[in-house]
């Protein structure tokens, strides 16, 4: 459950550390961190944040991830005034009420997770994004709330629930609340399956620990971003317990593929049409639909 | 008077304690009138010590007593609480994962399916129950056995005693995340009741796969956190030096739990902790799950469900001003 992304990062062994961080485009040049190309941030926006070379998938923010997956305009936010606190006034080397107010302030939302409704191809569904650029998108008690509101509400309209996940795991400095939250999410996600209604999920870099462990994993489909890191455990703990150097391509999309773990790899490109045929294919508008 | 514990086998801030038992014995063993002056001066002594130490125990002292190589663990509490226990093998897929033990029983003339981790005593049975982490195929296991009571229509009690989900290659292959996902699925809408009870250490999401339930208790010195103090400080502080601080800020032990509402009840441990008085430690284990399986007993399946789920939906922490868009 250990949140890898945090800044032990820096400290991590550098082939480790190059593997597993991802650079987000800034600037007017962007090296990729597969092929080593240099390319203009432009093409590589462009491009969905894809390198214009090799097709390498950058982790792209959040505001344009959303505006990319559903149909044009369609995203109605909701609980945006659920606000986080700090349950156990845990203080690291900073106090978390300190580093949620800096959070806030440079990424300009509340908590690590944005959701509400929205339309894929003219069906409804419930829908909600991870936001990694927030404390590597740690999920505590705000993020628990909104994924099981996200659930409930997709109960309540009868409509398909899909998340974009991408997440270090629990959040620890809101400590058991946040293992909490991996049982009260899934929870909400039994009634919706219980009631015969479609969950898709969708794994992005990274998606570990307690979020992996509870929703990310249950979806009735799941489909992956190429080479996103995806486990239980992060590399680094594996790495220190067994005290051996990790495969290649260890935890990435295509050996969850490989492993039966997840059921597809789509490309970022074909992300949207791929829901949204899912949708049309596994939501219960399906019965109505032509033959 | 408990019994004598080898010094080696004790925590640096019980071995005053033991080393002042051990000298009770000696003098014991000597036998004669004159000595029992002094023998009972070194019992009150040793009484009085133990409860200083006791009544001040710190977060760090407590995850260091929930990890007792003497503490009691899951099938130490199966013998003294249950009849015709008949232990319960493999997850039908892959192999039998020895870190989680299951099976059938009768506790107080009620059948009921028990599930539990299980450490070692000792290097060689630790090796076998890989110390008690579990692999996929240990929570698949779990996950038959609670299908299997959820369709025979038997109570579940579950112990929770793990450091945490073994991390290692294989696990990963067979899909380690998915396999404590499922569990938390299927746990939260099994019709039949359920009770866990934190024995020892509760280490996120491995004990969580055995956790979802509709009674959480928790032994007086065990805890139960979202990552052991050791990963905390090293991610957070740096600093693998930093355990103590990071077991006092993460509220990991049961006093803790029982405040921030997700633990329901403590269970009190004999003077010195469960290893010093198994026997009687298990008495007011079982007295617990018996008052809590009574009250399940009497809802509706329905309710218990919705209860289950009522109970998990409350946990949490936030702030919510106006209503929301
Ligand atoms: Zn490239």
């Amino acid at each position: 459950m250990a949140a890898w992304w945090s800044k032990q990062r820096k400290k991590m062994k550098p082939e480790v550390a190059a593997k597993t961080k991802r650079s987000v485009p800034s600037g007017l040049f962007q090296k990729c961190d597969e092929c080593g190309a240099t390319v203009p941030s432009e093409q590589v926006k462009e491009a969905l944040w894809c390198c214009p070379q090799c097709g390498h998938h950058f982790v792209m923010p959040t505001a344009e991830r959303i505006k990319i997956t559903v149909d044009e305009g369609s995203f109605v936010e909701a609980d945006v005034n659920i606000q986080p606190e700090d349950p156990l006034e845990f203080r690291d080397s900073k106090r978390y009420a300190d580093r949620l107010r800096s959070a806030q302030k440079q990424v300009g939302v509340a908590d690590a997770f944005r959701e509400g409704r929205a339309t894929l191809g003219g069906r409804p569904v419930s829908i909600g994004f991870f936001v990694f650029e927030f404390m590597g998108g740690s999920m505590g008690s705000v993020v628990g709330e909104k994924i099981t509101r996200l659930f409930e509400r997709a109960l309540a309209d009868r409509v398909p629930a899909i998340i974009l996940n991408a997440s270090g795991g629990a959040r620890m400095q809101e400590g058991i609340l946040s293992l909490m939250q991996m049982a009260k999410t899934t929870a909400a996600l039994a009634r919706l399956k219980e009631a015969g209604l479609p969950y898709v999920s969708v794994l992005l870099h990274p998606t570990t620990g307690g979020v992996a462990a509870s929703f990310a994993m249950l979806g009735d489909v799941i489909v992956a971003e190429p080479k996103a890191l995806i486990g239980f455990a992060g590399p680094r703990v594996i790495e220190q317990t067994i005290r051996q150097k990790l495969p290649e391509g260890f935890q990435r999309s295509e050996f969850l593929l490989q492993h039966g773990m997840v059921d597809a790899i789509v490309s970022r490109h074909d992300m949207k049409d791929t829901l949204s045929r899912l949708v049309s294919l596994l939501g219960p508008e399906k019965q109505r639909a032509r033959a | 008077m408990p019994p004598v514990i080898d010094t080696r086998q004790a925590l640096d801030f019980e071995r005053p304690i033991v080393e002042l038992e051990n000298r009770i014995a000696e003098l014991k063993s000597l036998g004669g009138p004159q000595l029992e002056i002094e023998i009972r001066r070194l019992e009150r002594k040793a009484r009085q010590l133990q409860r200083e130490v006791f009544s001040e125990l710190s977060a760090w002292q407590k995850v260091l007593l929930s990890r007792h190589p003497l503490r009691p663990f899951t099938l130490d509490y199966v013998g003294r609480l249950c009849e015709d226990w008949i232990e319960l093998h493999g997850d039908r897929a892959f192999r039998d994962d020895e870190s989680i033990v299951g099976g059938v029983a009768r506790f107080r003339g009620r059948p009921v399916m028990i599930l539990g981790h299980q450490k070692g005593r000792g290097t060689k049975e630790n090796m076998r129950r890989n110390f008690g982490m579990t692999r996929p195929e240990g929570y698949r296991k779990a996950l038959r056995l609670m299908k299997m009571a959820s369709r025979l229509g038997l109570p579940i009690l579950t112990f929770i005693d793990t450091p945490g989900a073994y991390p290692g290659i294989d696990a990963e292959e067979r899909g380690q995340a998915e396999a404590i996902a499922k569990n938390l699925e299927v746990m939260s809408r099994l019709p039949v009741p359920i009770i866990a009870t934190v024995i020892g250490e509760g280490g996120s999401g491995g004990a969580l796969a055995l956790g979802v339930a509709d009674r959480i208790l928790m032994l007086e010195y065990s805890v139960y956190s979202v990552i052991s103090p050791e990963g905390c400080a090293s991610i957070l502080w740096k600093d693998q030096k930093k355990v103590e601080t990071a077991a006092r800020e993460m509220k990991m032990t049961a006093p803790d739990l029982l405040e921030l509402g997700v633990a329901d009840a403590l269970v009190p441990e004999p003077a010195g902790g469960a290893h010093r008085d198994p026997e009687a430690a298990a008495d007011a284990v079982g007295e617990a799950i018996a008052r809590e399986l009574s009250a399940l007993s009497s809802l509706s399946p329905e309710a218990r469900v919705e209860a289950r789920y009522q109970k998990f939906r409350r946990m949490g922490s936030f702030l919510e001003s106006g209503p929301g868009a």
